[in-house]
């Protein structure tokens, strides 16, 4: 049975024409899935439409065989998909430790034993927990945004482009992470600019290409292949 | 001096009466993203609520005061679930204008309800505390004692409940919040319900400073905007300092000017931080 299974996509956003095109793609449970394409294939907004951000005009969407085509996002994350927007993603003037407290507002539990895993993932952020997020340096910002996404302990984590603007020394720290987040069973959904670091550490990988499926192979066998060098590992 | 420390107690009280008002509009805008025009009617419509429980129905004060703001949290949640929660996706423009229309609704209904003359909760005069030569009513301790706590009971509430902090999370972040899974409609009536409760607080103190009549609260909309403008809009703390500082500039505006002309000292502070910081002292929102 597939994590997430979203079949024929059509759509976009409110009445404006149609950014995807049909477009079909699964993740496995404890999967790591990454998206890429040139810019307008409609990756990041293939998982918008998984989160319920834009309309779908057509196509299904499933979760653990349960229909979760046109729900609205905070339908979705009761299903336990966490999204972690590209931009925007932390809360600038709450601390860290709120901003973790956010991600948790639907727990009617303590969610004590997230909040550890959060901090021995990113220790940094033990550190800074009194810190207001909007001070942190961008590598941080998006250690936090991730962690106020761990908080409810999805089963899928939806990641837009979770390296951008990152230095180099960020991004190997933020892959290595996704990795090890994947390893605790979380099955990881993500679009990424760079094909090369991310196709490395997938299971899978999509190209998209103009609002429709490109390529799909395993990330090793994508990463060989001469028009993915060409289009995007710069030939 | 004595006159000086004179002024700053008249500040004082009106400051702190200002603030309350501030609070909730910047807590509004923050949210809503809308200036809430008719948040001076709400003070007039809490004012009268208490004069209702305690003038008529001769309930003590602070019971009359706890259901004045009760009423007027009902009634803020029902106009936003009746007309403003309609208009959530249009323009923050189309809002103001609806604001604005309320703010005569709520007027009108008040004057049709209990006349347009001026009314006291207390008959008679009560004598001032005279404590070096300053005069100190003894209603101005109810009020500054009153202030002080609702003050620390928001300020409790912002940052150690979840829903305060998920108020706050959703006017960082609306979109962000939704996407955590904070329920963003419950946070807009909460923000109802403190904002009016406050609005309501004011009015009552501004009725036990002075006397109720139909526009006392439409007259106080302008100082409160330029507190909430001054601290910085979307920053409720700062709104706080905002309302003192009106206060204080309108009170000592009397020692140079017709006391006639204070209104217009709290609107040439808030043109002057319009153009010179639009973001308030505490970098809030322009």
């Amino acid at each position: 049975m597939s994590l997430l299974q979203v079949s024929e996509l059509r759509g976009g956003y409110g009445s404006g024409a149609d950014i995807l095109g049909g477009v079909s793609f699964r993740v496995d449970p404890a999967e790591i899935v990454v998206m890429i394409g040139p810019n307008g294939a409609g990756k990041s907004t293939a998982m918008k439409a998984v989160f319920g951000l834009m309309q779908v005009r057509g196509g299904r969407l499933t979760y653990k065989d349960q229909d979760i085509t046109g729900l609205p996002p905070h339908r979705v994350v009761r299903h336990g998909i966490c999204y972690v927007p590209q931009e925007h993603n932390v809360f600038p003037t709450l601390t860290v430790h709120e901003n973790l407290q956010m991600g948790a507002f639907l727990r009617k539990d303590s969610p004590a034993r997230e909040m550890e895993r959060v901090y021995e993932l990113f220790p940094p952020l033990k550190e800074k927990r009194r810190q207001e997020a909007g001070t942190l340096s961008g590598g941080q910002r998006q250690m936090v945004a991730m962690g106020r996404a761990l908080m409810l302990d999805p089963g899928l984590l939806l990641l837009d482009e979770p390296t951008a603007g990152l230095s180099p020394k960020f991004m190997g720290m933020i892959f290595e992470r996704i990795q090890e987040i994947n390893a605790l069973g979380i099955g990881i959904l993500m679009v990424e600019q760079n094909a090369k670091q991310a196709l490395g550490m997938c299971h899978r990988g999509y190209v998209l290409a103009q609002g429709h499926n490109r390529l799909e192979d395993t990330g090793a066998n994508l990463l060989a292949n001469r028009e993915v060098a060409e289009m995007f590992l710069g030939g | 001096m004595t006159e000086i420390l004179q002024l700053v107690i008249y500040g004082l009280v009106l400051g702190s009466i200002i603030s309350l008002g501030a609070i909730g509009v910047s807590l509004i805008f923050g949210i809503l993203r809308f200036a809430h025009f008719a948040h001076g009617d709400l003070m007039t419509l809490g004012a009268y609520f208490a004069l209702v429980f305690y003038g008529t129905l001769e309930l003590p004060m602070p019971v009359a005061f706890v259901v004045a703001l009760a009423l007027t949290a009902g009634v803020a949640v029902l106009l936003d679930k009746l007309l403003y929660r309609q208009l959530r996706r249009s323009s923050p423009v189309i809002l103001l204008i609806a604001s604005v229309g309320v703010a005569l609704m709520v007027r009108s209904v008040i004057q049709m309800v209990w006349g347009t003359s001026n009314v006291v909760y207390d008959q008679g005069i009560t004598m001032p505390y005279v404590v070096w030569g300053l005069r100190i009513k003894p209603d101005w301790l109810v009020i500054l004692g009153g202030v002080a706590v609702l003050v620390t009971a928001v300020h409790i509430f912002l940052q150690h409940t979840t829903m305060g902090k998920a108020m706050r999370a959703t006017a960082d972040n609306m979109d962000l919040a939704r996407i955590s899974g904070i329920d963003t409609e419950r946070v807009v009536m909460w923000t109802w319900i403190l904002g009016a409760a406050l609005a309501a607080a004011a009015g009552i103190f501004l009725g036990m400073d002075t006397r109720l009549h139909p526009v006392m609260g439409w007259r106080m909309l302008l100082p409160v905007f330029a507190a909430a403008i001054l601290g910085g809009i979307g920053r409720p703390y700062g709104a706080i300092v905002g309302g003192l500082i009106i206060g204080f500039a309108q009170e000592f505006s009397t020692l140079v000017l017709p006391p006639s002309y204070k209104t217009a000292v709290a609107f040439a502070i808030m043109v002057i931080m319009l153009v010179v910081r639009p973001t308030g002292l505490f970098r809030g929102r322009s």
